[in-house]
């Protein structure tokens, strides 16, 4: 009987790594794919004889150049997009409730862990942390980040969501508006009067900004920042954390069968109210790292910072399939993809006619077609774990 | 407590409609509000008054006609001169007027037919940017770079286009209402209003965005200047000479064109009114309540339900529309910072706040939030910086050293979220609900799921 079951934790463990290395790799070949067929599409166009023109290389050779560096950025940010859509999807499987106050846990989380390391910093410690140390520190920010923004979820369900369990739903989703908003400004209250500034720019210390050289493509260098690394190592061990904990505890089955039956798991003698607030404080820690990370590597964040990623993050949700913890994971890493690729390629292929700003709406209208076209995601309904 | 307190109030408001008492009220009331905003056009008390005395006209029992005489006699002779007086008064009113178009609008989608839509400014952006394209100089500035200076070049088109234009802004922000009405025809509850969202972000980033490959709306600098209509000829020296005495000073000429502005958008409002008063109890109206109720069960009784949901994206996107050309004009400016989404939300807090589905509710809705964000939050601002210039000390605490980050005027995202989410959870069906509504949501918590689950 022991064997099993170490086996099946085992699996819990490799299974989400295994699909996270299937989803990178497969989202970074299609969309590579589509995009050097798209350079030979676009072989001797006017972008084409531009490039020949500024940089003395075909449209094929900088598509095919630029690939590794967009691949890597678009990582990242996928899988930041994925934590914060965990916490989305966690969610909506329990309630079937789209929490839109997630996009201020977010920043919220943000702001705490920011806030932490200036302190650290303000103590002086930061600034002769050896490289052990920083990442220590950098640590601590990530378990404040995730503390308070547990917090603040449950908190929020508590009060703005659970009096309105049975209502309809557009009420609920009015009053998470509302919570939405209320935050951003809350956040926006206390930063500024504590120090007059309202945004928050975190401090510099270790080797988060260094690059790693990985290898070269001809005379161009492809690297990694630190911060990068930093970024998708915690974001894997979160993921693997939260699918062990949803699918081989038994905390993690009372969790699903809430999302499958309140009432028949209320009779089951399961706490559904707690299981509730346990859902929004995994899903807000979630987000709250996701926060953190977002911050170590944009550098500079303000009150309403969340709306962007949460969006995004949500479209992120939806396009995997929204109640399904392997679709956020999906969704998001897709959705950096494309966004990283459409950043980097959209102002040459058009010439500079639609630039990188339009990477945003990239992101809206992908959920636009998804939400219309296929509202139960790439992974559909049929995959049953669904927490 | 409640009960009494009920009673207590019916039993004035049957002193008060007695007889002939409610024409001496009524009148008194104007009295009193007019003189008190004429005497100090500052006070704000005063000015409250004023708001009250306008409304007391509805609420009066009186005759219709003396009604519609007293307010267009209010409307169109009391606030222009008390506005001349103090143009922010006019300002007040006017943002009032526009807001509450919008808010109509927005209730005909979200009230009556039970789409939430939080994508609604974009139709607003869209009237707005119409007017700004073709009546500045930008048709001119296509193929330039981003300016902000203005430039030599004739307007595109003769000013009293404008007129026109609020038809074809009612016409353009239909058909993109349809545009958007499509394809999220089978998108219902909370993923409609997803959809809605990014919509609405979408035309915003455009706005933003669309400088180049051509220049269409100057990015995010906006366009300027937009011309206004031309004033008629001779007007401004006759109300000079009517009202002179009255003001007190000559009514300039920008002074005059907030009092035209004031008037059309009044036009429309009242325009506004009158259809959504007549499609509420029409055929269409009720249709609309069939499916927000329950979309299957208006299908089997041969309701169309997809050719109405269209209808009501429409009419609501058309006051949006005609608001936007209004506004683009009375600003002589447009730039992507009014329509985002804060501003759809604020909108929405209006319907929310004052009766979802109701008409008078969405009224007083829009007119105590636009009260709310230009005139109290900003007094209170004042008030806080007289406090910080002061050398006053309150329980040991000195004002001086308020932080000038304090600015209540600056909180609004802050005031909108608390509002949402108390009459959410306390007065779902708003201040004054609609009569349907009130029954729906006050009696059982279970039946009002009306919008569905998902799609």
């Amino acid at each position: 009987m022991r064997l099993p079951m170490g086996w099946r934790n085992l699996r819990q463990i490799l299974l989400p790594i295994g699909q996270t290395v299937v989803f990178v790799t497969g989202a970074g070949a299609i969309c590579s794919a589509v995009m050097l067929l798209l350079a030979l599409v676009f072989r001797g166009s006017g972008a084409d004889q531009a490039l020949q023109a500024t940089q003395g290389v075909g449209i094929l050779t900088y598509t095919f150049n630029s690939l590794p560096q967009v691949l890597i950025d678009g990582m990242t940010i996928g899988f930041v997009y994925a934590a914060i859509a965990l916490g989305y999807t966690m969610v909506y499987g329990v309630l079937q409730f789209i929490n839109f106050a997630h996009s201020e846990i977010f920043a919220l989380g943000a702001f705490c862990g920011v806030e932490s390391l200036i302190a650290l910093n303000k103590m002086g410690l930061l600034a002769q942390a050896s490289t052990l140390a920083a990442f220590m520190y950098l640590g601590l920010a990530l378990l404040v980040g995730m503390a308070s923004a547990g917090g603040m979820a449950v908190l929020v369900e508590r009060v703005a969501y659970r009096p309105l369990r049975n209502s309809p739903t557009l009420v609920a989703l009015i009053s998470a508006i509302g919570v939405s908003f209320a935050l951003q400004d809350l956040i926006r209250l206390t930063e500024s009067l504590t120090t007059g500034q309202f945004y928050r720019v975190i401090p510099t210390f270790g080797n988060f900004d260094e690059r790693i050289n990985l290898f070269r493509i001809g005379s161009k260098v492809v690297d990694i920042q630190v911060k990068s690394v930093v970024v998708i190592v915690a974001a894997v061990l979160m993921l693997v954390a939260l699918n062990y904990v949803v699918g081989s505890t038994k905390v993690g089955k009372a969790i699903r069968a809430v999302a499958q039956d309140k009432n028949t798991a209320a009779l089951m003698g399961i706490n559904v109210n707690a299981m509730i607030s346990l859902t929004f404080l995994v899903g807000g820690a979630l987000g709250g790292a996701a926060g953190v990370m977002y911050a170590l590597k944009f550098t500079r964040i303000d009150p309403f910072v969340g709306f962007m990623p949460g969006i995004k993050a949500f479209a992120a949700a939806v396009l995997g399939g929204i109640g399904n913890l392997t679709g956020a994971l999906l969704g998001g890493m897709v959705l950096g993809m494309i966004e990283s690729f459409a950043g980097a390629y959209l102002g040459t292929y058009t010439m500079g006619a639609f630039g990188a700003e339009y990477k945003d709406m990239v992101a809206f209208l992908i959920l636009i077609v998804v939400i219309v076209f296929r509202p139960n995601g790439l992974l559909g309904e049929h995959v049953s774990q669904k927490a | 407590m409640k009960e009494s307190l009920k009673s207590r109030s019916q039993v004035l408001m049957a002193f008060l409609n007695r007889g002939r008492t409610p024409y001496f009220v009524c009148i008194g009331l104007i009295i009193l509000g007019f003189a008190l905003v004429y005497g100090s056009p500052r006070s704000i008390p005063g000015f409250l008054v004023f708001v009250f005395a306008a409304s007391s006209i509805y609420w009066l029992k009186m005759n219709r006609a003396i009604q519609l005489a007293l307010a267009v006699f209010l409307a169109v002779v009391l606030v222009p001169i008390l506005g001349a007086r103090n143009l922010f008064y006019l300002e007040v009113v006017f943002q009032i007027a526009v807001f509450s178009a919008l808010a109509l609008g927005l209730n005909i989608v979200v009230g009556f037919s039970g789409l939430l839509n939080f994508g609604y400014m974009a139709f607003y952006a869209v009237g707005a940017y119409l007017w700004a394209f073709f009546g500045s100089q930008q048709p001119y500035l296509l193929h330039s770079t981003v300016t902000s200076k203005a430039l030599n070049t004739p307007f595109f088109l003769a000013a009293d286009w404008f007129y026109l234009f609020i038809f074809l802004g009612v016409i353009v922000a239909a058909i993109l209402g349809l545009i958007l009405g499509l394809p999220v025809l089978r998108v219902r509850g909370d993923y409609l209003a997803v959809i809605t969202l990014a919509f609405g972000e979408i035309v915003r980033q455009l706005a933003n965005n669309l400088d180049k490959p051509l220049n269409f709306t100057n990015g995010p600098q906006g366009i300027t200047p937009i011309q206004r209509p031309t004033m008629p000829e001779g007007v401004l020296n006759l109300f000079n000479q009517v009202v002179q005495p009255v003001v007190g000073h000559r009514v300039t000429d920008n002074q005059a064109y907030n009092i035209l502005f004031y008037l059309i958008a009044l036009l429309v409002v009242v325009a506004v009114i009158v259809v959504t008063y007549r499609l509420d109890d029409s055929k269409v109206g009720r249709a609309w309540t069939a499916i927000r109720e329950d979309e299957l069960s208006a299908g089997a009784m041969g309701i169309n339900a997809n050719k109405l949901k269209l209808g009501a994206f429409a009419v609501g996107a058309s006051f949006a529309g005609a608001m936007g050309v209004l506004f683009a004009a009375s600003r002589t400016f447009v730039s992507p910072e009014t329509f985002t989404f804060l501003q759809s939300v604020g909108v929405l807090t209006m319907v929310i706040l004052g009766g979802i589905g109701s008409i008078t509710g969405v009224v007083v809705g829009a007119t105590v939030v636009t009260l709310l964000n230009i005139q109290v939050l900003q007094s209170f601002s004042l008030y806080l910086s007289q406090l910080r210039q002061s050398d006053a000390v309150f329980l040991g605490f000195h004002w001086k050293n308020l932080s000038n980050q304090l600015d209540p005027t600056k909180y609004q995202r802050l005031i909108f979220g608390i509002v949402l989410v108390l009459m959410m959870i306390y007065r779902p069906a708003g201040l004054l609900p609609a009569a349907r509504r009130k029954r729906e949501l006050g009696g059982d918590p279970e039946g009002g799921d009306v919008e569905g689950k998902e799609a």
